[in-house]
């Protein structure tokens, strides 16, 4: 296998991974701080329990018993159209015409919604609480499954399942860690450059397997992801750029 | 049987908006990419500027139209 695919492989997962998690983290972070921590940690695992098992479930028998080309294409497509979803929403996003995703306001709405309902339920300190769970299992769980998708298809299409999930956990792992240090201060990661970074990723990694997958041997073999990297990245700078200029008036 | 039936459809749902969503147009445009590939497989210098060439107008085309759109939810 080329260094260059399994780097791009390594970022776009890890990358992905961290995006999503920072989302997830937040809603963790405000189910314990308002519902206790025992129940929003308890939700959280299980939400990734869940999530693994559906890697395994998905990724081994398409790495095991779908013929490489036609999983290059299909997962290419996946990639692709999640990949483009990504970009245009950063493109948007960085040039002003969509708002920024905000940590700070989600972890409010999200406070403020189970401290309501805690006023009303009267919950026991430190017990076991179903909504905490619930909720932190959902927003882990949610915003984990485009991860698996992106884990999956990268994994499977490079037959490197291992390797992404590990990038993945990774990821996972960090993240994880620098909530527990900064707890409400996620609005800090910069969260539109990383998603910009992984979409580019995606375009081109979705691109570059169509292509494999379809009978195309790319120049440069695994070198031309990187040749992708640069379009997409030149054009979603552009774009940012061209939207950013006020529209003629007519 | 009804959560089942439930989870089919939370199930349908999830694919529907990852694949399709606001952005019919990246399906539509992957599926034209994909069709190219297969189509150009033997023209491969044709090949090597045409398939970014179409995903790259497909997102600017689309980001252009969602200059509009400025409510979106983040």
């Amino acid at each position: 296998m080329n260094t260059t695919s399994t780097v791009v492989l390594l970022l776009a997962v890890f990358g992905a991974t961290a995006v999503e998690m920072v989302e997830a983290l937040t809603i963790v972070v405000a189910a314990g701080v308002t519902r206790g921590w025992r129940s929003a940690v308890e939700g959280a695992a299980a939400a990734v329990a869940v999530l693994t098992v559906i890697v395994l479930a998905a990724g081994v028998p398409l790495v095991h018993y779908v013929p490489i080309d036609a999983l290059r294409v299909a997962v290419g497509a996946l990639l692709l159209v999640l990949g483009l979803s990504w970009l245009r929403k950063s493109i948007l996003r960085a040039s002003g015409h969509k708002p920024l995703h905000d940590e700070d306001a989600i972890f409010a709405a999200t406070s403020a919604e189970l401290t309501g309902d805690t006023d009303s339920g009267g919950r026991a300190r430190g017990s076991r609480d179903a909504q905490g769970f619930a909720v932190s299992f959902k927003g882990v769980f949610l915003e984990g499954t485009e991860v698996v998708l992106i884990v999956v298809s990268l994994g499977a299409s490079q037959h490197r399942l291992g390797l992404a999930s590990a990038a993945a956990g990774a990821a996972a792992v960090i993240v994880g860690i620098i909530g527990i240090v900064v707890a409400r201060q996620l609005s800090r990661v910069p969260e539109n450059t990383i998603k910009t970074g992984v979409g580019i990723m995606l375009c081109s990694f979705g691109l570059f397997w169509i292509g494999e997958g379809a009978g195309l041997h790319w120049p440069g073999n695994d070198l031309a992801i990187l040749a992708l990297v640069g379009v997409f990245l030149l054009v979603t700078l552009i774009t940012v750029r061209m939207l950013q200029l006020p529209e003629p008036s007519r | 049987m009804k959560m089942l039936a439930r989870g089919g459809r939370a199930f349908g749902r999830f694919w529907w908006d990852f694949l399709i969503g606001d952005t019919p147009e990246f399906f539509v445009a992957t599926l034209a990419i994909v069709l190219l590939a297969l189509l150009l497989r033997h023209q491969r210098d044709i090949a090597f500027f045409v398939l970014p060439l179409a995903a790259v107008i497909c997102l600017v085309a689309s980001s252009l139209r969602g200059r509009g759109g400025s409510s979106g939810t983040p």
